[in-house]
């Protein structure tokens, strides 16, 4: 089979799932969730199939394209369903399938007990469905369905627990913001086609230098707006609140969409739009300058977070900053492949932490876990592994990605240079709240419920709460579910933990400079004409820069050491010395207080304003009540005429058959 | 006689009969009144029936006698079920339409 | 010879006409009505229409004015009073008459129909005979003469309907229970509640402009 009906199958396969699941999840029950991991399987089999077609290929033919139906072609627009098989999206689909299934699979015995348990895979498979959309549309067309498509899905997973308040505005806050994005990308869409008149990616591409001047306003102003785009999606300041809070969904959710898969569209469409990019530096340099800034406030952020998923989420924020960093300099498969890795071991972690909250009997803050390193070796040992990769040791995975991305950064110099600099500040806190969280949750005094899972029985709360406020809620529809499933109890959920460990120890083997550049050479027919991918750092430089990571990376984790394990009360004499510094950090920066001051309230002030005022006084008493006011003052003066009286009728015909007459008399002299 | 002569009769007993609708009350007189009115319009189309020298005129006036004896009985009709029903027959009266 | 003749049946009819309009008996105005008609069969004759005045004569004055007179045996007609009320239409009224009057007398006497001076086309022996008159009604006027005996059929119906009584003998009361006094249920559209004149079930009279407050709408979520 050629590689784009690959490709088509790829998209099926989850469409199906979810179909079925919807219709049918009455009749499935429990079955829903093996039949969701097997539709994902099977498009991760055919992404495999398209893998092997395309290198099947001869090296200057690996970018196909397919289209089922056009759906306009007049008018200068050529809007089709067509989808684009090339070793990016190839790429981003193996990771986004592969993921997808092993977290499937972790799902079945997550959820087990949840009432929504079917609508979860339905939800599920219709956002993989939506991502590989994203991934392997052919025209910007198809992009922003897909696009549009996931902030959905992510919504309705975020939101998934209903009846908590707190999950459904977390849904709303993170629709709302990638509902910016989406326009940004509209926008942008406009403003490059406006130039270049075709929606197709591969024509685009091709006119790009001869439409737009270089560096011209026009193309900078698309990128930039595409840019917005990326960063709703990626969570990059200043679009980045939903994230944290998004946590407020069930931890697969938050290991699919918020580690592995959504919130790295936006690293996936700068490495897409590269031509554009590289033809507009002021916005690719705008891209490096935010993921930058990501990267660093959201590690400093991360150091004082108490939440345990959240720590790991805003890791992800500043990981994806990393990636950003480097697709908008030209490090693309420095970001792609450090975009794989990552997913390996962020959702390792999201997963472990999964386990450790289910232990938790639903607590989720560091302040109340301790020692649960006897009581649970398995998780404990993800969590080190995953630690160790995010962190950047050697010879995990995470370390040979992020330090890819820092050597060429540093390589090309000036400004870049500096950019790389505080990627190793980043990589240095990196490391210390990384090991902050597993030297909380692990070492110390066992924590009563570790107590008790030594003892082998796992810690049950009578009834729900919610972790965030700590109210008191029931296990009905809507809430979760009354039981909880840890990975050293459950094969399904320990399975695919062990395979995410396993792909971020010896996933690194991919790219090591000086021995091979697997994923270099896989992606290098999509960034052919690139003259910045071509510039290759020498493997001298690469090995320096990555032993400066890995010596970083360990200076880290012996700061994490010294300061929470070694001697405990430094962290609270530390607190107690910088209480500013730690309120702003542990505030998040005020970044949702300034936009509630800048955006939220102006709204909410012109809605009331156009309520009271416009749609009341204006349209209601004004348009509409003058309206009827006149109305009905003529009909009351017509009315008049009604008297009832039937003489009175019959003098008005009179007088009106004299003045007809009257009138015909003088036309007629 | 001129024709003219007859027309102006027909318009004489026309104008009485419109004074007549307007100035009584009494519904019984006011169809009486309308009597008036048709047979002046029957005058005037018997008139200029002789003037033509054609008997159309007199064929209309003759359908206009029908259709007066129709009209006069469905009225009369009316007439007797105000009576009955113990409303005052007097047009002042019956003013239910107004509006 | 013809022109006394016309003089005296024109002025009985006018005579009639006024009698109906101005005698305060109903039962006198009828009996002027007759004498009205007689006098118009009369002018028919003058015009050569013989069929029409007969016509006139049996079935207007003597049918029609006989129920007539029937109906106003039966309802009664007490002599009105002589300054009833209806104030400024009693005043106007003939003025209007009189307006149109004029005009109709201008429009007539100012035609450029020139045969009106005339004293009629030439005479045809047969013209206005019922022979004539047959021919016409069963060959040109077919479908008016069928039509004519249908609304009569109709209106014979109608009339039958209208009048009859419903059961026995009525209360006084009856007519109260049933149509005045039964509270019409609000909002059914009818002009005097429009009017604000009958309110319907639970409501007052009162003018219509003032039923809703403004920008109230029906899809208000609150």
């Amino acid at each position: 089979m050629s590689a784009t009906a690959f490709g088509w199958l790829i998209l099926l396969f989850p469409l199906l799932g979810t179909g079925i699941i919807s219709f049918g999840y009455k009749r499935l029950g429990a079955a829903a969730g093996w039949l969701a991991s097997l539709a994902i399987g099977l498009s991760f089999a055919a992404a495999v199939g398209a893998l092997i077609s395309l290198l099947g290929q001869a090296e200057g033919h690996r970018e196909l394209t397919s289209s089922l139906w056009s759906y306009a072609l007049t008018s200068g627009v050529d809007a089709r369903l067509g989808i684009l098989v090339d070793p990016l999206s190839i790429f981003m689909a193996l990771v986004v399938s592969g993921v997808s299934t092993l977290i499937h699979i972790y799902s079945i015995a997550y959820l087990e007990s949840d009432r929504g348990y079917s609508r979860f895979f339905a939800y599920l498979n219709y956002f993989v469905f939506s991502m590989l959309l994203l991934v392997l549309a052919g025209n910007f067309l198809l992009l922003i369905v897909g696009w549009a498509f996931v902030g959905a899905a992510s919504y309705l997973l975020i939101s998934f627990w209903y009846r908590r308040t707190t999950a459904t505005t977390a849904g709303i806050k993170a629709f709302v913001i990638n509902v910016l994005g989406d326009v940004g990308l509209v926008l942008g869409t406009f403003f490059i086609f406006r130039h270049t008149g075709t929606l197709d990616f591969l024509k685009t591409f091709h006119v790009v230098r001869h439409v737009f001047p270089h560096d011209g306003t026009d193309l900078v102003v698309g990128c930039l707006l595409l840019l917005v785009g990326a960063f709703a999606k990626s969570a990059q300041v200043p679009l980045h609140t939903w994230l944290p809070d998004a946590m407020e969904g069930p931890t697969p959710v938050s290991a699919l969409i918020h580690a592995a898969t959504m919130v790295t569209a936006g690293v996936y469409l700068i490495a897409r739009m590269h031509p554009l990019f590289e033809h507009a530096p002021t916005a690719a340099d705008v891209g490096a300058t935010v993921g930058c800034v990501t990267l660093l406030v959201a590690a400093t952020i991360a150091i004082v977070q108490v939440d345990l998923k959240r720590v790991i989420a805003y890791s992800t924020m500043s990981q994806i900053g990393y990636m950003i960093m480097g697709v908008s300099v030209g490090a693309y498969s420095a970001g792609l492949f450090h975009l794989m890795t990552h997913a390996f071991f962020k959702a390792l972690l999201f997963m472990a932490a999964g386990s450790v909250i289910s232990a938790m009997g639903g607590e989720q803050s560091l302040d109340r876990m301790s020692g649960f390193r006897r009581a649970m070796p398995f998780t404990f040992l993800c969590f080190v592994v995953g630690g160790l990769a995010l962190s950047g040791l050697p010879p995990f995975s995470g370390w040979l990605s992020k330090d890819d991305i820092i050597g060429y950064l540093d390589n090309r110099g000036g400004y870049f240079e500096v950019l790389g600099i505080l990627g190793y500040v980043g990589a240095l806190m990196t490391g210390i709240y990384t090991f902050r969280m597993i030297f909380r949750a692990f070492f110390g005094e066992p924590c009563p419920e570790a107590r008790e899972l030594r003892e082998g029985h796992l810690h049950h709360p009578e009834s729900g709460f919610n972790p965030g406020t700590g109210e008191l809620e029931d296990t009905d529809v809507g809430f979760p579910g009354p039981e909880h499933h840890i990975a050293e109890r459950d094969l399904a959920m320990k399975f695919p933990m062990a395979m995410l460990a396993l792909l971020a120890v010896i996933g690194g083997v991919l790219q090591i400079p000086g021995v091979d550049r697997g994923v270099s050479r896989f992606l290098s027919p999509t960034f052919a004409n690139s003259r910045l991918a071509a510039i290759d750092p020498s493997t001298g430089s690469d090995w320096l820069g990555l032993i400066v990571g890995a010596l970083i990376g360990l200076a880290g984790i012996t700061i994490a050491y010294r300061i929470w394990v070694a001697r405990p009360a430094t962290s609270s004499r530390l607190e107690a010395r910088f209480p500013a510094l730690h309120t702003f950090l542990a505030n998040k920066w005020y970044f949702d207080e300034l936009i509630d001051a800048l955006v939220v309230r102006p709204a909410l002030w012109v809605g009331r304003f156009a309520e009271t005022v416009l749609e009341r006084g204006v349209i209601g008493g004004g348009v509409t009540g003058s309206s009827t006011g006149l109305v009905r003052a003529a009909s009351a003066t017509v009315r008049r005429a009604q008297t009832g009286f039937l003489r009175y009728y019959v003098a008005l015909m009179v007088v009106g058959i004299g003045a007809m007459a009257l009138y015909f008399l003088i036309q007629a002299t | 006689m001129n024709i003219a002569w007859y027309l102006v009769v027909s318009a004489i007993i026309f104008c009485i009969g419109v004074t007549g609708v307007l100035v009584r009350p009494n519904p019984l007189v006011i169809l009486l009144c309308l009597e008036l009115m048709l047979n002046a319009a029957n005058l005037a189309l018997v008139a200029f029936s002789r003037m033509w020298g054609n008997s159309d005129g007199q064929v209309f006036a003759l359908i206009v006698m029908v259709v007066a004896a129709c009209e006069v009985t469905v009225g009369l009709g009316l007439i007797v079920a105000i009576y009955r029903r113990r409303m005052a027959v007097n047009v002042d009266e019956l003013n239910e339409l107004r509006g | 010879m013809s022109a006394v003749l016309f003089f005296i049946a024109a002025i009985g009819a006018i005579t009639g006409a006024v009698g109906v309009v101005m005698l305060r008996n109903p039962f006198y105005s009828v009996l002027a009505l007759v004498g009205h008609l007689i006098s118009l069969a009369a002018l028919f004759l003058l015009l050569r229409a013989e069929f029409v005045a007969a016509a006139q004569v049996v079935v207007y004055a003597g049918a029609v004015m006989v129920l007539y007179v029937f109906v106003v045996a039966y309802v009664g007609g007490a002599d009105e009073p002589l300054h009833s009320p209806g104030g400024a239409l009693r005043a106007l009224a003939p003025l209007f008459a009189l307006a149109v009057a004029v005009e109709l007398c201008i429009a007539l006497l100012g035609t450029g129909l020139t045969a009106i001076n005339s004293r009629g086309a030439h005479y045809v022996f047969g013209f206005g005979t019922p022979r004539q008159i047959g021919q016409e009604f069963l060959t040109t006027f077919l479908f008016p003469f069928e039509v004519a005996s249908l609304l009569l059929l109709m209106s014979a119906v109608g009339a039958v309907v209208l009048a009859r009584r419903r059961r026995g003998l009525e209360g006084t009361d009856e007519f109260e229970d049933r149509f005045a006094a039964v509270p019409r249920p609000a909002f059914t559209g009818t002009m005097a509640e429009g009017a604000g004149i009958r309110g319907g079930a639970g409501t007052t009279s009162r003018p219509a402009a003032q039923e809703r407050p403004l920008g109230v709408s029906s899809g208000d979520p609150r």
